[in-house]
C-alpha cells in the first residue's frame, strides 16, 4: 500500500516536471524584446526581421537552381548583389539566432514538444493545409509591405514610421476581419 | 555621437554578423517566452479571449522608442543613421491587409513561425514552407506585381514628419495611447472570461 501510494506520488511528481512552464507576463516579456531592439539599434543602426532571411534564401536557391533566371529577377537580383555570398546577410544571422534562441527558451520552460497547434473542432490536414496557405499570403503581404510583424510592425513602430504605422493598422484590420469564417480552425 | 557603433565605423561587418545571432537569441527567447511559438496563442488576440500579442507588441515598441529617443536625446544616438524602411503607403495598406489574413488563416507571422518551429511544431514548420513557397511565388510573378509594389512612393517618411508635431510629442502620444490600450485589452480579457463562465484573474496573466 505504502509503496503504491509512493509510486502514485512519484509519477504525479513527474507529471508536474513535464508540465510546461506558465508564459512570462507579457509586459516583461515585451520590455525583454524592446531592449533586444534596441540593442539591434544601438549596436548596429538596424532593427530586428523575418522575412528578409526568406528573401535572401528564396534568391540564393534559386541563384542555384536557375542562375539566369535568379539574376534577371528584379525582386530577386537586389538580395544576390555584390560579390559576398547571399546568405551571409544580416537577416539570415538574426533569425538563426530567433531560432536558437527559441529552442533554448523552450527547453528550459518545458514548451519545446512534437506537436500541432490547432483548435478541437480542427482536422490535422486541414490546419496543415491553412498554415501552408497562410504562410504563402503572409509571404505576399510581408514582399508588398517590405516587411513583416518584426521589420515593419515592431521596428518602424518604434521608430515612428509612416508607413509601418500605416502597416500595423492594416495587419490587425485585416486580422480582425477575417477571423470570424476562420472559428473553426481555431476555436 | 558614438552609436550606432557599426555605422560609425567601430567594428566591421563580420562582427555585426556574429552579433545580428546573438541579437536574434534575444529576439527568440523572448519570443518563445512570451507564448509565441503557440500558433493558439498568437490567434486568441483575433478572438479576444487573451491580448498578449497587443500587450507584448506595444510594450516593445514603447521599450525601444523610449530608449532610441533618450539616446538621441543624450546625443550617443545619431537617429538618423538608424535604417528607415521608405513608405510606399498603397504596397503597405494591401501587404499589411493580406498579412493579417494570413496571420488568422496560417496561425503565425515569419518571425513566430520560425520559433514555433524550433519548439517542435510541425504547423510551425508547415506555415515557414508555405513562406518561402509564398516568397518564391512573388519573385515569379514581379513584373506583373511591380506597379503595386512601387505604388505610394512617399520616400522616408515619420509621423513627426508628416504631422508636423515633434519628436518628443509623438513620443508622448503614443505612451499614452498604448496604456489606454493595455487598460482596455485588460478590461476587454477580463469581459470575454466572465463571458464564458471562468474566474477572470486567471486569463488576465
Amino acid at each position: 500500500m505504502a509503496s503504491l501510494t509512493h509510486a502514485a506520488a512519484g509519477e504525479a511528481a513527474a507529471e508536474e516536471a513535464r508540465r510546461p512552464q506558465p508564459y512570462m507576463n507579457p509586459y516583461l516579456a515585451g520590455i525583454g524584446l524592446g531592449l533586444v531592439l534596441l540593442a539591434a539599434f544601438v549596436l548596429v543602426g538596424r532593427g530586428l526581421g523575418a522575412s528578409g532571411a526568406f528573401n535572401s534564401t528564396i534568391a540564393w536557391l534559386a541563384s542555384i537552381a536557375a542562375p539566369g533566371f535568379a539574376h534577371r529577377n528584379e525582386f530577386l537580383s537586389g538580395y544576390l548583389a555584390g560579390d559576398s555570398h547571399p546568405l551571409k546577410a544580416w537577416l539570415v544571422f538574426e533569425v538563426a539566432g530567433v531560432f536558437a534562441g527559441a529552442l533554448l527558451s523552450g527547453l528550459l520552460a518545458g514548451r519545446a514538444v512534437a506537436t500541432i497547434e490547432k483548435g478541437p473542432r480542427a482536422s490535422v490536414a486541414g490546419r496543415l493545409i491553412l498554415a501552408f496557405i497562410g504562410g504563402a499570403l503572409m509571404a505576399l503581404g510581408a514582399a508588398l509591405a517590405r516587411g513583416c510583424t518584426s521589420g515593419q510592425a515592431l521596428t518602424g513602430g518604434s521608430l515612428l514610421n509612416l508607413g509601418s504605422w500605416a502597416f500595423m493598422l492594416c495587419v490587425f484590420g485585416g486580422a480582425y476581419a477575417v477571423a470570424w469564417f476562420f472559428r473553426k480552425e481555431w476555436r | 555621437m558614438i552609436a550606432p557603433l557599426f555605422k560609425l565605423g567601430a567594428f566591421g561587418e563580420e562582427t555585426s554578423l556574429v552579433l545580428a545571432f546573438l541579437i536574434g537569441i534575444g529576439f527568440g527567447f523572448f519570443l518563445e517566452r512570451a507564448g509565441f511559438g503557440s500558433a493558439r496563442k498568437l490567434v486568441s488576440q483575433f478572438y479576444l479571449d487573451d491580448l498578449a500579442v497587443f500587450k507584448v507588441m506595444f510594450t516593445a515598441i514603447v521599450t525601444a522608442m523610449l530608449g532610441t529617443t533618450y539616446l538621441a536625446w543624450m546625443g550617443i544616438l545619431d537617429l538618423s543613421l538608424v535604417y528607415l524602411v521608405p513608405t510606399y503607403w498603397v504596397a503597405q495598406v494591401v501587404g499589411g491587409l493580406l498579412l493579417g489574413v494570413g496571420f488568422v488563416v496560417g496561425g503565425y507571422c515569419p518571425g513566430t513561425s520560425i520559433v514555433s518551429t524550433a519548439t517542435g511544431r510541425l504547423d510551425g514548420l508547415v506555415f515557414v514552407l508555405g513562406f518561402a513557397s509564398g516568397t518564391f511565388a512573388f519573385a515569379l510573378a514581379f513584373p506583373l506585381l511591380k506597379g503595386l509594389y512601387l505604388a505610394g512612393d512617399m520616400g522616408t517618411k515619420t509621423l513627426p514628419g508628416v504631422t508636423g508635431l515633434s519628436y518628443g510629442v509623438v513620443v508622448f502620444a503614443v505612451v499614452l495611447m498604448a496604456i489606454g490600450g493595455f487598460a482596455g485589452a485588460t478590461w476587454v480579457e477580463r469581459k470575454m472570461a466572465t463571458a464564458k463562465g471562468g474566474a477572470p484573474d486567471e486569463v488576465s496573466r
